[in-house]
């Protein structure tokens, strides 16, 4: 059953690129962002070289088993780079948080496999393809997909554990994970996808669902956090959401027949899974770099690091505008293609479908327009005006500039070259939809020329931004200019502290919210004819992990307790339970021979 | 494709806000400001000197080119006078959308560039309508890229009159949707006002005190064409009949001079909604967007 078959098709290689093109960039720049005088990073390296290797063979194996074994070996490789600071006791909580969903993960994935392999009669995926192999219960072998790799990709609700992990582990880590290794649960539902036949509606309309959820919750749970690494990692849950809607879409087309909205669908998924490596992987280097070189991750205490950090502030500038879906960047090219796939099927489908393709669109739009909201914080508060503490601040040497710098291109490249890198996607479009690669390719005709018209536009706006700006250089030159304090009503002592802070700047949007993110304000007024001490604080939990994953734990939790008597601790107990299991299966064989 | 398309736009916008102003002006029984007072400023602040805030980086002295480099590109892909766009492409419109983001976060971030703690709190507000009005207003794209079956700009807004007779109901939502939306994208009267003094209060006018001498230009500028790309949207949904050549022309002109007049009415005879009524202004526009959307669909049974 486990043969060790590795095989490299165009979705395969799609995903190799990222993995080699990410952990040689991440590496780099760890080369420097660890400190070796603090500790011995042997077994650092070692994990992560094992998990890059581990994720090759993800992405390359082409037997259940293989894939189940390198999947483990991806999960705990991961585990250990995570709690690489191990004295801290946070760090080891989420670490251990990581270990156990991973492996409720691959416990779905096991039955998923196992039951797929039964019924193929081998576990080689060759096999899970041969034409005219029926299964059963393909829906219930989706949803395990889903849930199994889901929790990889960190989609709401089995993301828990993906904002306590990712902030955890050192920077370059972070980038990696958020980057690459959750992109691994996308690769498998991908994968897992081609096994499972002609997809009927409800998948589609569940995928998108998932997706929205994911995109909405997630950047609203970023924007309400106060630790940049984290607001990262909740960002990602956002950004997969939009993948796993875009695959969502892409399903739907499938099951209607209609090749354009299906194909669409998956080229503006995966070209997101590219995109969101390249600028997520940037952005969690650049705060890597803003903790190196201050010291601290808590966005209420910086400010104003342009100034002392100008390469970290110009790529940070560069990857939350990618990350936005702004125009020039990569992120607008995916999120073009995405809704252009909505847009294009909306006029020939169903009731359901139109449903469906309008709450996509709405939310899209939402999601982009809190995305902006979210970043806008970022940039704003940790890098724009004055700093909010008394710190030293320090920019990063090149072996941590140069990956990010590299990224940054990469993110403008995508953007500006698209048509050239959509023609580039559609063989492996084609292995995911299932069809073949002319047909992708024809459908892709006309998309790729709306994006060549987007190059040209591109192309244009530079040209537009740079003569306005020259002008504007030469209209501010000519006449005498001065500095002078930011206007505060012509108060001319304005203190850092008089600025707008992170909260403040996204209360409307939390205060809209407020009846699904249901924020704790704990706050004390002044009182009494002499008020001295007053606070007022306020805390945004993960809705889904508070009223949806824990009592859900809990009652999993309380229900296994009723076995509780096993466990009795008396050896005489066991061996009694061995005889009497013994006795069964013995018994068993006589009666089923 | 026609110069017109650019040029009536570039050279106009600034005469849209004078026949604002002039609305406003008549209705309260004041002679009010020049036709061309808007271009006597922007010429005047052309030639003035600038102060910096000492707080601010290259990202404040940016914003202004980039603003208007987005609004005079998108400039490009909206059709005009009855004359087609210069660059109509299928996903055009995603385009505009797009380039309206941009013009926004960095205006955004410019504000936030200054420490300024009025300008972070227009910021917040711009950031939070925004986050509301995005999806509207792609709502609203996506059902007149039905009706039209077309998803480029120039289709869309130059689709035949007899839309007009299947789906009427539908384009006066959505022509409704847009008028809100056209108010709170170019802070008016009664989401901001333009006109007020009080920083606290303000949204678009706070964001951009810092600006001074060409930069204030630049910016002020491209917000009387973003004014005038929205204006010229909305007149091109509700211009039922086409005409070819001068008729054309004269009658999209007058169009957009009407949804001035619209907005200077608003402007005289209601006052700014509360900042926190302005999510459920936004909400009714949503409204009308699938309503008309619902409508489109029962046309189609």
């Amino acid at each position: 059953m486990g043969n060790f078959i590795l095989k490299l098709d165009a979705l395969s290689a799609f995903f190799l690129f990222l993995i080699l093109l990410l952990s040689f960039l991440t590496a780099l720049y760890g080369t420097q962002y660890l400190d070796p005088s603090e500790k011995k990073l042997g077994p650092h390296w070692f994990w992560f070289h094992l998990l890059t290797a581990s994720m090759m063979l993800v992405v390359c194996s082409a037997n259940a088993v293989l894939f189940l074994a390198a999947w483990e070996l991806m999960s705990l490789s991961s585990y250990f780079l995570v709690v690489l600071d191990h004295d801290h006791k946070e760090v080891r909580r989420a670490g251990l948080l990581y270990l156990v969903a991973s492996h409720i993960g691959l416990a779905f994935l096991t039955f998923f496999f196992f039951s797929l392999g039964e019924q193929a009669g081998g576990f080689d995926f060759d096999q899970f393809l041969q034409p005219g192999l029926a299964l059963s219960n393909p829906t219930l072998l989706f949803l395990c997909a889903l849930v199994g790799f889901g929790i990889k990709a960190g989609l709401v609700p089995f993301h828990v554990w993906l904002p306590e992990a990712h902030p955890a582990a050192p920077s370059h880590v972070s980038a990696l994970m958020s980057g690459v290794l959750i992109k691994m649960g996308i690769y498998g539902l991908v994968r897992a996808l081609t096994f499972l036949g002609q997809p009927p509606p409800t998948w589609g309309y569940l995928l998108l669902g998932a997706g929205a959820v994911s995109g909405i919750l997630g950047i609203l749970l970023a924007m309400a956090q106060q630790d940049l690494k984290r607001l990262l990692a909740y960002s990602s849950v956002e950004n997969i959401g939009i993948i796993t809607l875009a695959l969502g879409l892409g399903l739907l087309g499938l099951s209607y027949h209609l090749p354009l909205l299906a194909v669409l669908g998956f080229t503006g998924g995966l070209l997101h899974v590219l995109n969101h490596a390249l600028y997520k992987s940037l952005l969690f280097l650049g705060a890597g770099s803003v903790l190196k070189g201050t010291g601290t991750k808590e966005m209420s205490l910086l400010g104003g690091l342009i100034k002392t950090m100008p390469w970290t502030g110009l790529l940070f500038l560069v990857g939350s505008a990618a990350i936005c879906g702004l125009p020039l960047l990569n992120g607008f090219v995916s999120e073009f293609l995405i809704f252009l796939s909505a847009f294009h099927g909306f006029p020939q489908s169903s009731y359901g479908l139109m449903l469906a393709l309008l709450a996509a669109v709405g939310s899209l739009g939402l999601i982009g327009g809190l995305a902006i909201a979210c970043f806008t914080k970022v940039v704003g508060i940790v890098f724009l005006g004055k700093p909010r503490s008394e710190r030293t601040t320090q920019e990063c040497g090149w072996s941590m500039r140069l990956p990010m710098a590299f990224l940054a291109l990469a993110c403008l490249a995508v953007g500006i070259f698209s048509p050239v890198i959509i023609d580039l996607f559609s063989p492996v479009v084609a292995k995911a939809v299932g069809l073949p690669s002319f047909v992708v390719s024809a459908e892709l005709g006309s998309p790729i020329e709306s994006l060549t018209m987007l190059s040209l536009v591109f192309g244009l706006f530079f040209l537009m931004a740079l003569v306005l700006e020259s002008f504007r250089r030469w209209r501010v030159a000519s006449q005498p200019t001065s500095d002078a304090p930011t206007w505060g009503c012509a108060y001319v002592r304005p203190t850092p502290r008089m600025q707008y802070t992170a909260s403040s700047f996204t209360q409307p949007v939390m205060n809209f919210f407020r009846s699904l993110l249901r924020p704790r304000t704990q706050s004390h007024p002044p009182e009494g004819l002499f008020p001295s001490g007053s606070d007022y604080s306020t805390q945004t939990p993960d809705p889904a992990k508070d009223s949806l994953v824990l009592p859900f734990y809990r009652r999993f939790r309380d229900g296994l307790m009723a076995g509780r008597w096993i466990q009795q601790g008396r050896i005489q107990a066991y061996l009694l339970y061995i005889a009497l299991t013994l006795l069964a299966l013995f018994l068993s064989s006589l009666v089923v021979p | 494709m026609n110069p017109l398309t650019i040029l009536l736009p570039l050279l106009l916008s600034p005469l849209l806000l004078g026949v604002i102003n002039k609305t406003k002006a008549l209705l309260a029984g004041r002679r009010g400001p020049r036709w061309f007072q808007v271009y006597y400023d922007l010429a005047r602040l052309l030639g003035k000197g600038t102060v910096y805030s000492q707080t601010s980086s290259w990202v404040l002295r940016l914003n202004p080119a980039v603003g208007l480099a987005c609004l005079s590109v998108a400039l490009l892909l909206i059709p005009a006078a009855g004359f087609s766009s210069a660059l109509p492409f299928s996903g055009d419109l995603l385009l505009l959308t797009g380039l309206l983001a941009l013009c926004r976060y960095s205006t955004i971030l410019a504000a936030l560039d200054t420490g300024s703690s009025f300008e972070g709190m227009g910021a917040s507000r711009e950031a939070f309508f925004s986050c509301l009005t995005e999806p509207i207003l792609l709502i609203v794209l996506l059902g007149l890229s039905h009706v039209a079956s077309s998803n480029s700009l120039n289709e869309l807004l130059r689709f035949p009159s007899q839309a007009w007779g299947t789906n009427g109901a539908a384009l006066v939502f959505w022509a409704v949707a847009l008028f809100i939306l056209l108010l709170t994208e170019n802070s008016r009267v009664p989401v901001d006002d333009p006109n007020t003094h009080l920083e606290l209060t303000m949204i678009h006018e706070v964001m951009i005190l810092d600006y001074s001498g060409p930069d204030l230009a630049y910016v002020e500028y491209t917000a009387s064409l973003k004014l005038w790309v929205f204006a010229s949207v909305l007149t091109q949904i509700l211009l039922p009949n086409r005409l070819e050549g001068l008729g054309g022309a004269l009658s999209f002109l007058a169009g957009v001079a009407l949804i001035g007049v619209a907005v200077g009415l608003v402007e005289s005879v209601m006052a700014r909604v509360k900042l926190d009524r302005v999510p459920a202004l936004l909400m009714g526009a949503a409204i009308m967007a699938v309503l008309g959307l619902i409508q489109v669909l029962k046309v189609g049974l």
